[in-house]
């Protein structure tokens, strides 16, 4: 078991001809990912890496031919508003869009749009998903993770990958990692996350990192009190980041004094979180919250 | 991207929001000149991006066109928390009856537009926030439908407006919205918005933020940017397309991906040091990028040691040791380095490096422990 992807998904990626999306697709059909499609406009008809994969002009195209279940969008910032809307218009369910730099009014679009649809976003400017030994939709490295029983949700990138491999040499396997993004707006947050994998029959606990900026965390403090029966252990990144900055991630900034690293910690602390002060720690805690 | 007050002003007033007439001046000749064309008491704003202007005496009220010229030298010649003040904007004064706040910018939770106004204007909207918070008025807006008359209605009777200024208040606050719709801001302000003895509205201040990640498409605003704001490396950074921050640590940070460039920053604070800048080299470093990094980093003087933190997923660590070794031939640095390569390729990258006199770290922690000693020892 695992969350939102495993071994039977369908994945789509668009804009597959591009330099990312093939490369990156290449990784994934290496990982064992069930790639069924790809999407470019205009370039309907081909087939890329050795005749693997075929290209559709469109997702709905693409879908109809397939039965594509995900869509993973690697197009650039000024387009990808439009290939989510496409996605999402040719009923997919899962949407993951790892492009970064949308602007920021866009994507308030899209999640109002998406509301009203059956579709689900996770992203933009994410590094996907991975559900060790059987699928990965997006960039995470598949070598650094082991199929297990810890759920990972995270706004970051490599501090993802670094908490991974820091699981995986302590021998702790995960059972579907999630990057949700560094966007102050996006299509899925912690609470659903969290929602999924305490519903989730082979997730044991959960590790959730964030990082400055907004208040999902202390939102996900009060959820976890009131709502989880897993243990959740955290690291929260930015303590040193002075305020009125923004730390590469467009949502990584404290305004106003809110969305201070020192705020989230507490409020996950007076849920029952157990808080790592750094990555390398989190084994340790997993191990003695288990 | 923040932009100054006349910038903003000017725009408002492409949408329809009355503003004072003004002009911009560099000197105070040319300050003297619009004060006489205007032929009124005259306020005289310094132009700088940080907020406190008036309480640091960048704002002056001038009754003649020779007072005008008088404080406008003046206010040229100061700095207002570490920035110059390069143009002073030479505005007619208004008689005020009554000052509003109006804004307009984005709820990240409620993941819409927001437009806050209130009837205590012409302070700041975080102050009022604390200590008056009953006179706020937030409306959430549809991003796909825009602000609707009713709401802007809504909003004029929750700041108990007086009624005869309504027409004029809906016009501001849909023209407000269209500013920062087509602008693609984040911030779009009017503090105050002023009601005169005569009851016309009119915006006396401006403020607007716009997105950096909309910059694309907002070329004329993306001109506007003034540099001033920025320390010199943080510039020279964003030409090479590094993510920078300066800090006042003496550990200077190169990693890859921006949260753990942060992470970095924590832990070697927490270990007892002090992070020189966030540094994000982003994903698939150059050579070139790295020298670039590099030589930024080490303009620092209080840099006693570097730290390189790469985790290798899609970027190949033996293509950052091969950069990092380029940039050090290229730099020569004369301070202590500490390097962690882990994930794809770091053996091979680890190699490249054997010879480069640096030391080598295993684990995150150790990384950090090894550049504290060595910065100390520095």
């Amino acid at each position: 078991m695992s969350i939102l992807i495993d071994k039977n998904t369908r994945v789509l990626v668009q804009g597959i001809t591009g330099n990312e999306g093939l490369f990156h697709t290449g990784q994934m059909l290496q990982y064992g990912t069930n790639i069924v499609a790809g999407v470019t406009p205009g370039k309907g008809g081909e087939w890329v890496l050795d005749g693997k994969v075929p290209v559709f002009d469109s997702v709905r195209i693409a879908v109809d031919a397939t039965g594509a279940d995900v869509s993973v969008i690697f197009v650039p910032a000024r387009f990808a508003p439009d290939a989510i809307y496409e996605a999402a218009d040719a009923d997919i369910p899962l949407i993951v869009c790892i492009t970064e730099g949308i602007p920021v009014q866009d994507m308030m679009q899209v999640r109002v749009y998406l509301d009203g649809t059956g579709s689900r976003l996770i992203g933009p400017n994410c590094p996907g998903l991975l559900t060790p030994g059987e699928s990965k939709v997006g960039i995470i490295p598949g070598n650094i993770s082991l199929p297990g029983s810890v759920g990972v949700v995270s706004r970051s990138g490599t501090l993802t990958y670094e908490v991974l491999y820091a699981l995986m040499i302590k021998g702790i396997g995960v059972s579907t990692c999630v990057g949700i993004g560094g966007d102050p707006i996006n299509g899925t947050n912690f609470i659903d996350c969290l929602t999924l994998f305490e519903d989730d029959g082979l997730t044991e606990t959960v590790v959730m990192i964030g990082e400055i900026g907004g208040a999902d965390e202390e939102k996900a403090a009060e959820f976890i009190q009131n709502k989880m029966t897993k243990p959740v252990v955290s690291f929260i990144a930015g303590q040193t980041a002075p305020p009125g900055k923004r730390m590469g991630h467009a949502g990584a900034i404290i305004e106003g004094g809110t969305g201070t690293a020192a705020d989230k910690i507490a409020a996950l602390k007076a849920a029952g979180v157990e808080v790592a002060r750094h990555p390398e720690e989190i084994p340790t805690l997993l191990k003695t919250g288990i | 991207m923040k932009l100054h007050e006349y910038q903003s002003k000017q725009i408002f007033s492409r949408y329809g929001i009355p503003i004072p007439k003004g002009r911009v001046a560099a000197t105070a000749d040319e300050a003297k000149q619009i004060a006489k064309d205007l032929g009124s008491w005259v306020v005289i704003k310094s132009q700088v991006l940080v907020g406190g202007r008036g309480k640091a005496g960048g704002i002056r009220l001038a009754k003649t066109s020779e007072e005008a010229a008088e404080f406008a030298d003046q206010i040229l010649s100061m700095e207002i928390k570490g920035l110059p003040v390069r143009k002073v904007l030479v505005d007619e004064a208004a008689p005020i009856e009554a000052e509003i706040y109006l804004g307009i910018t984005n709820d990240r939770n409620a993941r819409r537009p927001v437009m806050i106004s209130s009837s205590a204007g012409g302070v700041e909207i975080e102050e009022v926030a604390r200590t008056t918070p009953e006179k706020i008025v937030k409306i959430l807006i549809d991003p796909l439908l825009g602000l609707r008359d009713y709401q802007a209605r809504d909003i004029a009777a929750g700041i108990d407006l007086n009624r005869e200024c309504w027409r004029q208040f809906l016009q501001i606050a849909k023209g407000l919205w269209q500013v920062y719709k087509d602008c693609d801001a984040t911030l779009a302000e009017i503090n105050p918005l002023v009601v005169t003895t005569g009851l016309k509205l009119l915006a006396l201040d401006g403020k607007m933020v716009i997105d950096d990640n909309a910059l694309f498409r907002q070329q004329s605003l993306a001109e506007m940017r003034d540099s001033d704001i920025e320390a010199p490396s943080e510039i020279e950074a964003r030409r090479y397309g590094l993510s920078f921050i300066k800090l006042d640590g003496n550990i200077g940070c190169m990693v890859n991906g921006a949260g753990l460039a942060m992470t970095t920053m924590d832990i070697i604070k927490l270990f007892g040091g002090s992070p020189a800048n966030f540094l994000d080299i982003g994903g698939g470093a150059s050579s070139d990028k790295v020298s670039a990094a590099l030589r930024i980093i080490l303009t620092d003087r209080n840099v006693k040691a570097v730290l390189y933190n790469i985790f290798g997923g899609i970027t190949r660590c033996d293509e950052v040791a091969r950069g990092i070794l380029a940039a050090i031939q290229e730099v020569k640095p004369n301070v202590p380095m500490v390097v962690r390569l882990v994930g794809t390729n770091a053996e091979e990258g680890r190699r490249i490096l054997a010879d480069a006199n640096m030391i080598t770290a295993e684990t995150l922690v150790e990384a950090a422990q090894k550049a504290v000693s060595e910065a100390q020892r520095g």
